[in-house]
C-alpha cells in the first residue's frame, strides 16, 4: 500500500488553459530560438543524433548551441512515464505519482551548510529580578553526520513526511569529497525507511551509491521494482544552459533507469526574466531539454517535472523564496507539468529569515498552503528550512510537521450527501425538542474518530507563548522513540563491499 | 453480584454512557446496559443508594475528573458522564427521600432578565446535575420576581445567576436586592458567573461567590458542603 499524501479534489489553479498553451508554444520557439548552450559534449551528441541543430561556440571553455525541434521534443515527452513510482525501505511508504492526478507528497530537503541549535536560556527582568522568562535562542553552526542521522530520525517519525531528501551537508573532518556520498546515503537510509531522494557530490560514487540500495532493496531486480533511491539534478542552468558535469551525471542516472528530477530553479530578475510569463516559458524550455535529454538517453526512463523558480530579492539579489510571487511561479509550473502528464516536483515552504519566528511561519505557511492547493505530486515542503535554503532547524521541522497536518485537514473532501442530511436532519430535530437545545452529546462519537480537527499542538497554559519549548520537547520525544535500521547482517555486507563509509555509522558495531 | 454491579456503574459513569443506546468510547460496549439500567438494576438487589452514589457514581466521576485533568477526556466527555449521573439521581431521588438520606441540596440556575445566553449555565446545570445537585433550571430572560418566589416557594440551598453581558449583569444585583426586601438572601448562598462577571463584581453585589467556570461552581458547592 503506497502512501496516501494528500489528495487534492479541485486543485488551485492561476492560469487558463490557453495560457498554459501559450506558455508551452513559447517554451517551444525558445528550444530553437535561441536553443541551449550546452557546456557537456556527450548531451551535444546525443541530442544531434536525434536531429537537434549543433553548432560550436568559439571561446574558452568548449560549448555548442543546440537548437532542439518541437517534433524532437515531443516524441521525447510521449515516451516519458505519465506514473512514477518511487520506492522505499519500507514498502508502506511507497510513493505512487500520476502525472494526472493532484495527489501531493511532502518531502523534506534540501541540503543546507548550516544546523541551527536551540536553546532556552532563562533572563531575568532587570526592574524586578523574581521575574524570570525563558527564550528560545537559535545557534547556527556547520552540519555533521550525526546531525544528518537525527534529522533522518526525527522526518521518519514525523507524520506528514512522505520522502527524505536530506536536509543538511555533511561536513565533518573525515568527510571528502570521495566519501560524502556514500555517508550521506547510508547515514539517510539507515535512519530513515521512507523513499530517499538527493544529489550526487560525485558521479564515481554513483555506482556505490546504486550498489548500496541494491543490497538494501535485495538485489538488482528488487531495486527496479523498488527504486528505494531517487536522484535531482540541476542540469540546466538558468538561461538555458546545460552544465557539464550535472548533465554528465544525469545520461549516468538515466542509463541505470532510475527515477531522476529534472528541476531548474531560475531566479526571476536575475537568471529569468522578472515577468510571469517571461520566466514561465524560460522554465519550461529548460524542464523540457532535460526531460529530452533523459528520454532520447533511455526512453521510458522515470522524470519528473522539477521546478524550483523563485523571484529575486530587490535588496541582495538573493533567492526570495517567501516572496508572494515565489508561490505563484511554482503553481503556475504545476499546471504545466500537468498539461503535460508529468508528475512534478514543487517547492513551498523555505523562508527568508534566518531564525523560527513570526516570519518564518508567515511565509511558509503561506506558501505551503497555496503551493499544496495545486496539487504537485512531489511537494518539496522544506521542512525545517530557513534564510532561503542556507539554514536547517529541526525544531522547525517538527512544526512544519504540525502545521502540514493542518493543511492535510482542511483539503479533506467535504461529505455531504443524502444519507448524511438525513442524519443531520434526525438530530436537528431531536436537539430542537430538549430543554437545553445542545448538540454536544453527537460530538462524542466523533471526539476520538479524526473527524475534529484538533487543537494547535504546541499551544501553552499560560498567557506565555510556548510553542517552540513545546514543539522541543516533542522534537525530544520523536528522537527518543526508535527507528526500525538496516539489519545488521545487510549493514555488515554494505560496509564490506562499499568503501568510505565512516566506521562510526555502523550501529553494530560502534555499539552507540 | 452487588459488587459487579457497582463496579459497572463506575465504568459505564467513566465511559459516559447513560443508557444502553449510548456509544462510550470502548467499542465493546455498545448494547449493554448503561449507567440508568444498572442503577434500576441495583436497586432491584436492594443495594443501598449510598454505596450506589459514592462507590459507583461519585467513584466514576472522580476517575472522570482525573482524565479531563489529565487532557485525556474533553467537555463533551465530562457532560456525557454528568449526564448519565444525573439521569441515576433522578431515578434513587424518591428512594433517597423515603430513606430520609440527606441530598446535597436543591440548586436553582437561571440567566437574568435581559439577558438570553445559556451554553454556559445549561453546562453549569448538567455538570451540577452530575455532582449530585437536584438542578431546577429557570431558564433565561428570568425576572427578579419569579427568581423571588421560586426561592420562596421551593427553598433552595443555592442559587446561580448567569449573565453575559455587561448590560444585563447589574440585574444580578437587583435580583440580589429583591431577595433581601423578601428576607430570603439568608436562606441561599448565591453564585454568580458568565463572561461579564468577575470576583469583584460579585463582592460589590454581595454575592457569596464569583465562578470562572462549571467546575470551579463543583468546587465552590463542595465547599459548602464541608463547612455545612
Ligand atoms: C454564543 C454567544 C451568543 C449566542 C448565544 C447562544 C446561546 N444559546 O447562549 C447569541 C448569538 C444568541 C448571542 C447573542 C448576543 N450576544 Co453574545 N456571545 C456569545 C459568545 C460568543 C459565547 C458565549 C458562550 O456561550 N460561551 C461558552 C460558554 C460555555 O461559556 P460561558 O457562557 O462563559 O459560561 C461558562 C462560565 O462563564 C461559567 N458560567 C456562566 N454562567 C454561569 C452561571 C453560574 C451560576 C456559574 C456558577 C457559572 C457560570 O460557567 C460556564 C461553563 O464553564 C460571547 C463571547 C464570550 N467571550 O463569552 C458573546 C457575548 C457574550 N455576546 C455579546 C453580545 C453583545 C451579544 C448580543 C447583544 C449581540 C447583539 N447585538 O444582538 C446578543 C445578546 C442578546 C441578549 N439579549 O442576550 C457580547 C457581550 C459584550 C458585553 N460587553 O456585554 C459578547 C461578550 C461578545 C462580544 N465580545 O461582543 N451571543
Amino acid at each position: 500500500m503506497p502512501r496516501k499524501g494528500i489528495l487534492v479534489d479541485r486543485p488551485y489553479e492561476r492560469l487558463t488553459r490557453e495560457q498554459v498553451e501559450l506558455i508551452h508554444q513559447a517554451s517551444m520557439q525558445i528550444l530553437t530560438d535561441p536553443g541551449l548552450i550546452s557546456f557537456n559534449r556527450e548531451a551535444v551528441d546525443i541530442l544531434h543524433s536525434h536531429g537537434a541543430a549543433v553548432e560550436s561556440i568559439p571561446g574558452d571553455h568548449q560549448s555548442w548551441q543546440v537548437k532542439i525541434p518541437e517534433q524532437v521534443v515531443l516524441s521525447a515527452m510521449n515516451s516519458a512515464p505519465k506514473t512514477v513510482k518511487l520506492g522505499a525501505r519500507n514498502p508502506d511508504n511507497t510513493l505512487i505519482m500520476h502525472g494526472d492526478e493532484p495527489r501531493v507528497y511532502l518531502i523534506t530537503g534540501s541540503e543546507t551548510n548550516i544546523w541551527l541549535d536551540v536553546d532556552f536560556p532563562t533572563y531575568v527582568n532587570k526592574t524586578d529580578p523574581t521575574r524570570e522568562i525563558r527564550v528560545p535562542e537559535f545557534k547556527p553552526r556547520r552540519g555533521t553526520v550525526d546531525d544528518l542521522c537525527q534529522s533522518a530520525h526525527v522526518c521518519e517519525h514525523l507524520e506528514m513526511v512522505d520522502g527524505y531528501i536530506r536536509t543538511v551537508n555533511i561536513q565533518d573532518r573525515d568527510i571528502t569529497e570521495d566519501n560524502k556520498d556514500v555517508n550521506k546515503f547510508f547515514a539517510s537510509l539507515n535512519n530513515n525507511t521512507k523513499h530517499f531522494m538527493s544529489g550526487l557530490t560525485s558521479l564515481k560514487q554513483l555506482d556505490n551509491v546504486v550498489r548500496m540500495a541494491e543490497l538494501i532493496a535485495g538485489g538488482k531486480k528488487a531495486l527496479e521494482d523498488n527504486p528505494i533511491i531517487s536522484f535531482i539534478t540541476c542540469l540546466v542552468k538558468s538561461p538555458l544552459q546545460f552544465v557539464d558535469d550535472t548533465t554528465e551525471t544525469f545520461i549516468e542516472v538515466c542509463r541505470r533507469g532510475l527515477p531522476i528530477v529534472v528541476s531548474s530553479s531560475p531566479q526571476a530578475g536575475t537568471t529569468a526574466p522578472i515577468k510571469e510569463a517571461g520566466i514561465m516559458a524560460q522554465i519550461n524550455a529548460e524542464v523540457l531539454a532535460g526531460i529530452t535529454l533523459g528520454q532520447l538517453v533511455n526512453p521510458g526512463t522515470p522524470v519528473l517535472y522539477g521546478s524550483v523558480p523563485v523571484r529575486a530579492r530587490m535588496d541582495t539579489l538573493g533567492d526570495s523564496y517567501g516572496s508572494v510571487e515565489t508561490s505563484q511561479y511554482n503553481i503556475d509550473c504545476v499546471q504545466i507539468a500537468r498539461f503535460y502528464g508529468i508528475p512534478n516536483y514543487s517547492t513551498s515552504g523555505v523562508c527568508d529569515p534566518k531564525i523560527p519566528g513570526q516570519q518564518s511561519s508567515i511565509e511558509r505557511l503561506f506558501s505551503d498552503i497555496v503551493v499544496t492547493m495545486s496539487g504537485p505530486q512531489f511537494l518539496h515542503c522544506a521542512f525545517g528550512l530557513l534564510d532561503c535554503n542556507s539554514v536547517f532547524c529541526l525544531l522547525q521541522a517538527v512544526l512544519d510537521d504540525a502545521h502540514f497536518k493542518m493543511i492535510e485537514f482542511f483539503l479533506r473532501q467535504p461529505r455531504v450527501d443524502q444519507p448524511e442530511l438525513e442524519t443531520m436532519l434526525k438530530q436537528i430535530r431531536e436537539v430542537a425538542a430538549t430543554p437545553q437545545k445542545l448538540y454536544i452529546s453527537y460530538i462524542r462519537p466523533l471526539l476520538r474518530s479524526g473527524e475534529i480537527s484538533g487543537v494547535y499542538p504546541f499551544e501553552g497554559d499560560g498567557e506565555a507563548d510556548d510553542v517552540f519549548e513545546l514543539a522541543y520537547e516533542r522534537m525530544k520525544e520523536l528522537l527518543a522513540r526508535p527507528v526500525e535500521h538496516i539489519d545488521r547482517e545487510t549493514t555488515a555486507r554494505i560496509f564490506e563491499e562499499i568503501p568510505g563509509i565512516l566506521p562510526r555509522l555502523n550501529i553494530y558495531e560502534s555499539g552507540s | 453480584m452487588s459488587k459487579d454491579i457497582i463496579a459497572a456503574i463506575k465504568k459505564n459513569v467513566i465511559q459516559g454512557r447513560k443508557t444502553q443506546e449510548d456509544v462510550g468510547i470502548d467499542d465493546n460496549l455498545a448494547r449493554t446496559p448503561g449507567v440508568v439500567e444498572l442503577v434500576q438494576q441495583a436497586l432491584e438487589i436492594n443495594i443501598s443508594p449510598q454505596v450506589i452514589i459514592t462507590e459507583g457514581l461519585t467513584a466514576g466521576m472522580q476517575v472522570v475528573g482525573e482524565k479531563f485533568s489529565t487532557k485525556e477526556y474533553f467537555i463533551p466527555d465530562m457532560l456525557a458522564s454528568a449526564e448519565a449521573v444525573g439521569a441515576a439521581m433522578d431515578i434513587m431521588r424518591p428512594v433517597l427521600e423515603a430513606a430520609n438520606v440527606e441530598t446535597k441540596g436543591k440548586f436553582a440556575i437561571a440567566t437574568v432578565k435581559g439577558d438570553i445566553h445559556d451554553i454556559g449555565k445549561n453546562i453549569v446545570a448538567i455538570l451540577l446535575k452530575g455532582a449530585g445537585y437536584e438542578v431546577h433550571d429557570l431558564g433565561v430572560d428570568v425576572p427578579e420576581e419569579k427568581v423571588v418566589e421560586f426561592v420562596r416557594e421551593e427553598k433552595p440551598g443555592y442559587l446561580g445567576l448567569s449573565a453575559l453581558l455587561t448590560t444585563t449583569m447589574t440585574e444580578m444585583g437587583v435580583v440580589i436586592k429583591a431577595l433581601e426586601e423578601s428576607k430570603l438572601r439568608n436562606s441561599v448562598k448565591v453564585l454568580i458567573g458568565g463572561a461579564a462577571v468577575s470576583n469583584e463584581f460579585a463582592q460589590e453585589i454581595g454575592a457569596d461567590a464569583y465562578c470562572v467556570d462549571a467546575f470551579d461552581a463543583v468546587r465552590v458547592l463542595e465547599g459548602y458542603q464541608q463547612t455545612g
